[in-house]
């Protein structure tokens, strides 16, 4: 019995045998190998390093493909998301973002998800990394408390971002769950000084941004793609202050950079800094010299560049507002000596004056002088006035006082200013709207308030448009100026 | 809608009044309330405007979820549900995980019971000659609020729902009671997650033209494909939660009520 089986067996494998014998000649055979598949994995399997952000695992340094076990933990926390402010995080190792992954392209894969029991919710995790539905997404949905498994081979190298991906998506991701994946090409990475994880995220929260106590996620402000907060690292501070990344001069830097989204897409910056090579995308393609790199949602990117300059450097999301409104905002703080032939620092500290030509300033100048020392006459507030008058005031009431008839009044034989000389200075410190007559004629505009110039300055410029242009006549002093802001008076109202 | 209202009130009365007239030895019977039958459009229709809502035929709904203390005063009346005795195709590891401490306070046996398998609580509701509600009677159920039948358009009411997603597992969990709602039923959110009978075929539909992928659930942005009300979102994670599970499984915030149907 058992013989007949047998030879009923063998002459099956005999015929398998020839029909894949007949196979092979038409199409590929069936062991052909893409790229990046450098075959089976060889030695004994390895446990992969995992790093808490911003630290980055060590180079794999190997030659050869292998099997990595990864073990990543599904942990929902409350923590720190600003001062005084708390967040209930979903994470990928109990950090946001979570653990840093590092294998060899080719390795064999086989990752454990593990839900820790106190979570709520089911999780899992779409690696885009993964050649497969889902990413992985469909083999690791995981109820709390559980672990799932399931293995890929590393085709194609690069850094990519995984996330979880149980519904609602945009909501597991908005809580924190994502990181990066740095698949190795086969003869690793440059060598370099540093190496850092960085990823950028956006939260919403009920409350408003740094509003203190445990906030909950607000799903409205997150389908409106409106942010409380931007956020490199998960919380505002995560890498500023004691926490900021650090290197010293002349040392090179490898940033790998995600963005998690959900929603925003980041213009990733470093103040102060040129990249001088960006793997965008995180594709294989390198571009040099760059100031701004666009990081999409669900992307990544490689960047390096060599400190030269001592000094912090702040990275931004540089559409600007997440940064100094949202907390998109880190720091590397590089240590060393100055290097002067490349940035000076402040070498010169003087008075910028503009398009106002420098010898008529000597005017002003000896107006200041005179003034200080008690010897200020009338014609030096002149002389230093008409330089101010052209500077600020010609430009609508003209170098001539003449103004523009219908829009601004003039100044030269003005019966308004005539009436009432002082009330040109509130004028000058306050503005002035609304209807006036000017030698007989009806002004109807707005001019703004003046109140940047100092006590001296007005009164040049008064005492100078007094004296000029078949006026009256007279002085305005500092201190009358002084006097005139002194008054906590409203706008000066406009005569009808 | 008044009238409704005070039709279950007095419908709660009766069944208080036949209880006590029942009696079982040494224990109290547990409250149930008649649901009337209705219809709802479930989440689980995709939310697409073609899908007819779905008719929920009238049963009774257990009041309250059940607690530590009624569930091991069940496991006392059958001892292969304790957690030393249960098979391991009935319950995994992590069941009666909270209760491995000797002494329970009088605070933790008012609380509802968490990690029990799915056949566990199945058993528990044929003691109290019940099953576990349908999905479609639960979410049926949970589309009230307090006042209203439905209250899902309610921003409130989903505000409130995802506040409690939001609250770590780990703060202390409340008692079971005084979160009533439109029907009278106590705890449908806020509390716990709950096992419904038909859990493990939320994801497959009898027409798969109307779902799509059974799997759907489980990838990158299918869930929002698959919903054209945004506001389901609520609703559709404890779909997620349920259909990550298996029967034996259960997690520490996963408890039950019972639900019946109408005696003919």
């Amino acid at each position: 019995m058992s013989k007949t089986l047998k030879e009923i067996l063998s002459s099956a494998i005999i015929a398998i045998g020839l029909l894949s014998a007949y196979g092979a000649s038409a199409a590929t055979p069936a062991t052909a190998k893409s790229a990046g598949d450098f075959g089976p994995p060889q030695g004994a399997p390895i446990r992969a390093v995992l790093t808490s952000p911003p630290h980055v695992p060590p180079p794999t340094n190997r030659k050869f493909p292998a099997k990595v076990i990864v073990e990543l933990e599904v942990i929902e926390k409350e923590m720190p998301i600003s001062e005084g402010v708390s967040y209930t995080f979903w994470t990928f190792g109990g950090t946001v973002p979570g653990s840093f992954i590092r294998v060899r392209q080719g390795d064999t894969v086989e990752f454990h998800l593990k839900n820790h029991p106190s979570s709520k919710m089911p999780h899992n995790i779409d690696l885009h990394g993964v050649t497969g539905p889902g990413g992985g997404a469909a083999s690791s949905f995981t109820a709390p408390g559980h672990e799932s498994q399931f293995t890929f081979k590393a085709l194609n190298e690069g850094i990519y971002v995984y996330h979880c991906a149980t519904a609602p998506v945009g909501m597991h991701i908005a809580n924190g769950m994502y990181g990066l994946i740095l698949v190795e090409p086969p003869e690793g990475l440059s060598k370099v000084d540093h190496e850092y994880y960085v990823m950028q995220g956006d939260f919403y929260t009920t409350g408003k941004y740094r509003e203190k106590g445990n906030q909950p996620f607000d799903m409205e402000k997150a389908i409106d793609e409106k942010p409380t907060y931007v956020l490199f690292n998960g919380a505002e501070g995560a890498l500023t202050g004691d926490k900021a990344l650090k290197a010293k001069t002349n040392e090179k830097i490898r940033l790998f950079v995600g963005n998690g989204g959900p929603n925003l897409v980041s213009s990733f910056h470093v103040i102060g800094a040129i990249f001088d090579k960006v793997r965008y995308e995180g594709g294989s393609n390198v571009q040099k010299n760059v100031q701004t790199t666009l990081i999409p949602s669900g992307g990544a990117a490689v960047v390096e560049y060599q400190t030269k300059v001592p000094g912090s450097y702040v990275m931004v999301d540089h559409s600007i507002f997440r940064a100094f409104n949202k907390g998109a905002l880190a720091i590397m703080k590089v240590e060393g000596p100055e290097n002067k032939a490349i940035y000076s620092g402040k070498e010169v500290d003087s008075v910028y004056l503009g398009d106002r030509a420098a010898p008529n300033m000597a005017s002003v100048t000896t107006a200041t002088a005179n003034a200080a020392s008690g010897t200020l006459t009338v014609q030096d507030q002149v002389n230093a006035g008409k330089s101010l008058f052209n500077g600020t005031c010609s430009v609508c009431h003209q170098a001539n006082g003449a103004g523009l008839p219908g829009v601004f009044p003039p100044l030269a034989k003005s019966d308004y200013l005539a009436a009432d000389t002082k009330r040109a200075v509130g004028v000058v410190l306050r503005g002035l709207s609304g209807k006036v007559t000017v030698n007989g004629k009806e002004y109807d505009s707005v001019m703004p308030s003046m109140n940047q110039l100092n006590d001296d300055e007005v009164a040049n410029i008064l005492t100078y448009v007094l004296n000029s242009w078949d006026n009256a006549g007279g002085r305005v002093t500092a201190g009358d100026v002084k006097a005139e802001r002194a008054k906590a008076v409203p706008k000066v109202a406009a005569e009808h | 809608m008044r009238a409704t209202s005070f039709g279950i009130r007095s419908t709660v009365v009766g069944l208080l009044g036949a209880c006590a007239q029942l009696g079982f030895a040494g224990t109290v019977e547990p409250l149930y309330v008649a649901i009337p039958s209705g219809s709802i459009a479930s989440v689980l229709s995709g939310g697409s405007a073609d899908n007819a809502p779905t008719t929920v035929a009238g049963f009774e709904m257990r009041l309250k979820p059940v607690t530590v203390a009624e569930f091991l005063k069940f496991t006392e009346q059958k001892p292969e549900w304790k957690k030393t005795k249960v098979p391991s195709v009935f319950a995994d590891s992590n069941y009666l995980h909270q209760l491995e401490t000797a002494a329970i306070s009088p605070v933790h046996a008012e609380q509802p019971i968490t990690n029990v398998s799915w056949f566990a609580a199945q058993a528990y509701c044929e003691s109290e000659r019940a099953r576990l509600p349908t999905w479609y009677e639960w979410e049926y159920v949970a589309a009230a609020d307090a006042a209203h039948a439905d209250a899902r358009k309610d921003p409130a009411w989903r505000a409130q729902i995802l506040g409690w997603y939001s609250k770590p597992s780990s703060s202390s969990r409340q008692r079971v009671g005084g979160d009533v709602n439109f029907y009278g039923v106590d705890n449908m959110h806020g509390l716990i997650w709950e096992w419904v009978d038909d859990f493990n075929a939320l994801l497959v539909s009898a027409d798969s033209r109307n779902q799509g992928d059974p799997d759907q659930l489980q990838y990158c942005g299918a869930g929002a494909i698959s919903l054209q009300d945004r506001d389901n979102f609520a609703i559709l994670m404890r779909v997620a939660l349920l259909s990550s599970l298996s029967g034996s499984a259960s997690t520490n915030d996963l408890g039950f009520r019972c639900a019946r149907s109408p005696t003919p």
